[in-house]
């Protein structure tokens, strides 16, 4: 597979590590009420769609940017390919 | 021999090879299929089940019978296609799967009890009793069963890898394959043109065909030499592309030097990964044969194949020269091959067509709407029995050639979901809907197999992929060609009540596929797995379709509907070997060296691999004739003087910038944000579910700058933790960070002398208890202005400090300590010693931190802070996490001298030795030359209220149990004492 990196271009998966959904990076607030329940949603359940599918990707063998990568599961097409921390700055707004 | 006129073989240049140790000789341009052809020798192996005679059945990388072992020694290997393997002069080949001579083979009696072999007759046969199969069936029918035998031996040869950037890959070198080449070529764009045979032509090599009234291989040879001429094109032959991948990527093996007796300076095979913007798969077709009975006998071929050795290579699967051949069709192929071998001179018994008013294309005789309805010859045909209009009779051959039609090489078009389509006019499927993207099939493989219309076909793809480039493709002048008449009729199978092969690899009859329909195994994926069809190492290229039609009409349903075969990776067989590319052995995983290494390889250090590192284990003395002795010696040392150890591969991470405290408080359990400039704190990371993740220091040496150090084991992990929590976490801190493991050098100086002995390398730095105490750091100069960094932490628990200097410094800087020392008895230590220490000390490591155990277990539960959030804290107060009573403890072998073995269990004394009983387990256990005792690391239930209690430590996979009693696990100083005067 090659992935889109926004500041370097087509890069081959071998360079990235994988880990999964993005939705690992909305962790929740530790001080609401109920934080427990939503640390438990957080760490232990995860969609497993088949189809498009938003997930992060670390470049270890690059320059260390974790991207958040749109891609259909079931035809591995690329849809996009963002900065983690654009995304999540981007949200924050 | 049976050599005939013509053929692209060089007379001028023979070859000798041997076959089963018995000497033929060959010439350039042979395979070893069409060298053994021509010396009249047919019978090249066994089949896989029955141990039936089998030869060559096809002329190219399809061919499921002609499997033997190439070459000797170490380069043997097994289940090399005859029909694939170029003639080199000294080669050797052996036939395979057979007990006794080849043409004797004893286990031959199978054939009589194929009865007892019918399909799924594993499942049925072997079920009873029970422990029969392991000890047994299994083990009998693998050596009754499988193809060659591995040497056993490391292979010598070796492997590479490549990667190839292009515009336009064209996979196959036929007709549509060198058009398509030669319109992108000229176009300027960047071409690979693959193709798996040693020489570029595909199917034109084998056919009589003319090209602008020329044999085909002058055309074939113009656009060569033009290709060969285009930097902008590059030819890979003896390549075959075995799969798609995503994105474009197509995996591919240059076999280099295959076809010489050994590699020499080569590498063996290349491993290719091309990534192309288009692809052109003109792969061609395989043809299929017509199941009737008694059809697998040597001599028995693919029409098309029995064209091309008459053709390409010059020779007859005859016995001997002049014995005659038939065809046998159910089109006009058939025809086009009697055509070819009358014109080679070949003595022609007919064609059997299985069309009602078939008519002859020259001057041989037609059986019109007639079958062959069975065959004769133990080793090898010598008669064929003919049915024309009810009428049976037998007569003389030395060959039959069968023609059922040809079916498109789709196989890549069939990765990534493509699903083939069912032509009815060419009664064959051809690549259909979805599919690798940017890949486009063309001539034979997209059902265009006519050799003007090949031709065209390879034009109009190469401009299909160029447009879509937004390259301009020139207009190629295609040769003058015609097509080949190519009519014919939908007939699959000879019916009848004798076995009649589909799969001839795999031992799978018509019969086969009745019973699995009787048994009601009738979707396309159950037949397979019940009868093992198209499940052998050549996936079925001549047999699926013939059995899906077979299934069809026992069915009555239409073939479509009965199912499609798709195919896996790869096309044909490729080697581990080259797979691994190369990273075999010490490649397979490269180690990382400290920057001491070899310092430590010239004291006659003993190494061992830790993660990815080698680090000195023990450093062994003369005299010293057991591990323990050198480790005992160096233990006392550190205890009693100073000793020296490289712990250089303990992760490093630089964290900068203002909100770098804030970050850091954020990352460890424990309270970090107080942590003052030159001070260290020991740090603990949980994992976000509240378990122990990794622990190590953190060291402030200025108000915005942090070094903390990681595990060695779990450098990478946590450093990739770190990043995410950087850029997916809290992106708005200022913070940076940077992996330094392998910038900085890191020695540890340990034991009551060691302030001694860095008082004598530091460039005026007060290194007194008051200036300097426990925990401290510092940047600071040594030996003279070399730039070095101090930590005054202990993981023996004596006074102790680690010295870091830039890595290019860390040998000499080992030489210089010792140098200094020796006065002062200092030792070198390796991590043998490192972890009795720590073991004494009650230090946890790696064993402790196995993933399961929560801070609370490490005696750690108060050093989580509730006073802020950090990654695991809220999950870590769970109920079921929080109410973990084990507890970390030491354990002292009642009897000093038997070892409290790690892995262990605890139970109570006395008590049941059960699931429900078990109190713990051991963690780490070694001998303590201080205690004189083993000793043990271990979690125990309300370990921290059970000392001086007697526990049982269970070892049931030794059969061993001993007591031990609950202490401390602090065995050494535990008020920590030495740590800190």
């Amino acid at each position: 597979m090659l992935i889109p990196h926004p500041l370097l271009g087509l890069r081959d998966a071998q360079e990235f590590t994988y880990l999964g959904d993005a939705a690992l990076m909305n962790r929740p607030d530790p001080d609401a009420p109920g934080a427990e329940a939503a640390f438990c949603d957080y760490v232990f359940l995860r969609d497993n769609p088949a189809g498009v599918h938003r997930e992060l990707w670390y470049h270890e063998q690059g320059d260390r940017s974790w991207l958040v990568v749109t891609r259909n599961t079931l035809t591995h097409e690329i849809l996009g390919a963002e900065l983690a921390s654009d995304v999540k700055a981007g949200a924050a707004q | 021999m049976t050599r005939l006129t013509g053929g692209l073989i060089d007379r001028t240049r023979p070859l000798h090879f041997t076959f089963n140790g018995t000497g033929y000789k060959g010439f350039e341009g042979d395979t070893l299929a069409s060298a053994l052809l021509a010396n009249g020798v047919r019978l090249m192996g066994r089949s896989f089940k029955y141990h039936r005679p089998r030869g060559v059945l096809a002329a190219g990388s399809e061919e499921p019978n002609a499997l033997v072992s190439l070459r000797d020694g170490a380069r043997a290997e097994p289940n090399t296609r005859a029909t694939v393997a170029e003639l080199y002069d000294g080669l050797s080949a052996r036939s395979q799967n057979h007990v006794g001579p080849l043409h004797r083979d004893l286990l031959a009696l199978n054939d009589l009890l194929s009865p007892f072999f019918a399909a799924g007759f594993y499942y049925k046969t072997f079920m009873w009793p029970k422990a029969f199969w392991e000890k047994l069936y299994e083990p009998a029918i693998r050596k009754a069963a499988g193809l060659g035998e591995l040497s056993m031996l490391p292979d010598p040869d070796a492997y590479d890898r490549g990667f190839l950037q292009c515009d336009l890959l064209v996979i196959g070198g036929g007709a549509a394959g060198l058009v398509a080449a030669l319109t992108a070529g000229r176009a300027g764009a960047q071409v690979v043109l693959a193709d798996e045979d040693f020489r570029l032509g595909g199917r034109l090599l084998m056919e009589s065909d003319l090209l602008d009234g020329a044999p085909a291989s002058d055309w074939v040879e113009s656009v060569r030499a033009e290709l060969a001429s285009l930097s902008n094109v590059r030819i890979m032959t003896r390549t075959t592309v075995f799969g798609v991948f995503d994105h474009g990527i197509y995996g591919a093996v240059e076999r280099v030097a295959d076809h010489l007796p050994v590699p020499g300076d080569k590498v063996r095979q290349t491993l290719w990964r091309i990534t192309a913007k288009r692809a052109v798969l003109a792969a061609g077709a395989t043809e299929r044969h017509i199941p009737f009975a008694d059809n697998d006998r040597p001599g028995i071929l693919l029409a098309g194949a029995l064209r091309a050795y008459a053709n390409r290579w010059a020779t007859l699967p005859v016995a001997k020269a002049g014995d005659a051949v038939a065809i046998f069709t159910n089109g006009d192929d058939g025809h086009r091959t009697a055509r070819d071998l009358l014109a080679k001179g070949a003595k022609l018994l007919g064609v059997i067509d299985s069309r009602a008013g078939a008519r002859a294309l020259g001057d041989y005789r037609v059986f019109s709407g007639a079958q062959v309805t069975g065959s004769k010859g133990r080793l090898g045909l010598t008669q064929i029995e003919i049915t024309e209009g009810g009428k049976v009779s037998w007569h003389e051959v030395g060959a039959l050639g069968v023609a059922g039609g040809w079916n498109p090489n789709l196989h890549l078009a069939s990765h990534h979901r493509g699903r083939p389509e069912w032509d009815a006019s060419l009664l064959a499927f051809v690549p259909g809907q979805g599919g690798p993207q940017g890949l486009i099939p063309a001539g034979a493989a997209a059902g265009k197999g006519g050799t003007a219309q090949a031709l065209a076909d390879g034009a109009r793809a190469a401009q299909a992929a160029l447009a879509e480039l937004a390259l301009t493709a020139p207009q190629i002048a295609l040769p003058e060609a015609l097509d080949a008449p190519a009519a014919q009729e939908a007939f699959w199978h000879v019916p009848g009540k004798k076995r009649a092969w589909v799969d001839f690899q795999n031992d799978v009859t018509v019969k086969d596929i009745k019973l699995a329909h009787q048994e009601n195994m009738r979707p396309v994926e159950h037949l397979k797995r019940w009868t093992t069809l198209g499940m052998a190492t050549d996936q079925g290229k001549t047999s699926n379709v013939s059995a899906l039609a077979v299934m069809a009409e026992l069915t009555g349903n239409s073939i479509p509907e009965t199912g499609t075969t798709i195919f896996r990776p790869p096309y044909t067989p490729v080697s581990l070997g080259v797979l691994g590319g190369g990273d075999s052995g010490p490649h397979f995983r490269p180690h990382r060296l400290t920057p001491t290494h070899g310092w430590a390889e010239a004291q006659g250090a003993e190494f061992v691999e830790v993660g990815p590192w080698m680090r000195a284990q023990y450093f062994p003395q003369k005299g010293e004739t057991h591990w323990r002795q050198s480790v005992d010696r160096e233990v006392l040392a550190v205890r009693a003087g100073v000793g020296l150890c490289d712990v250089t591969t303990l992760g490093k991470v630089d964290v900068q910038g203002a909100d770098a405290r804030e970050f850091l408080n954020r990352l460890y359990a424990n309270m970090m944000g107080t942590l003052k400039v030159g001070m260290v704190r020991y740090g603990l990371m949980l994992r976000e579910d509240g378990h122990a993740y990794d622990d190590g220091t953190c060291a402030r040496l200025a108000e915005d700058h942090y070094v903390v150090t990681t595990t060695t084991a779990n450098a990478g992990l946590v450093f990739q933790r770190m990043e995410f929590a950087r850029q997916c976490l809290w992106p708005e801190l200022d913070v940076q960070l940077i992996s330094t493991t392998d910038a900085w050098a890191q020695i540890a100086v340990a034991g009551p002398k060691s302030r001694e002995l860095l008082g004598r390398i530091v460039d005026d730095f007060d290194l007194s208890n008051e200036a300097f105490p426990f925990m401290a750091c510092a940047p600071l100069t040594i030996c003279g202005g070399l730039r070095a960094r101090l930590f005054r932490i202990s993981f023996s628990g004596e006074l102790a400090y680690e010295i870091a200097v830039p890595a290019r410094y860390g040998h000499a800087l080992m030489e210089r300590l010792m140098k200094q020392g020796a006065d002062l008895g200092v030792t070198p230590y390796g991590t043998e010693t490192l972890g009795v220490l720590r073991i004494e000390k009650g230090h946890a490591a790696g064993a402790e931190l196995n993933g399961q155990t929560t801070a609370q277990m490490l005696g750690l539960g108060r050093m989580v802070s509730a006073k802020k959030d950090s990654i695991g804290a809220v999950m870590s107060r769970r109920e079921g996490l929080a109410a973990d009573r084990r507890r970390l403890v030491g354990l002292k072998s009642v009897t000093p001298q038997e070892q409290v073995a790690a892995g262990s269990h605890l139970f109570t004394e006395g008590a049941a030795q059960t699931m429900q009983t078990d109190q713990g387990w051991v963690t780490s256990s070694c001998w303590s030359p201080h205690l004189k005792s083993y000793i043990a690391l271990a979690y125990l239930e309300d370990g921290d209220s059970r000392q001086g209690e007697i526990v049982i430590a269970a070892n049931p996979l030794e059969g061993r149990e001993l007591r031990a009693e609950v202490v401390s696990a602090h065995f050494v100083d535990p008020e920590g004492g030495r740590l800190r005067d």
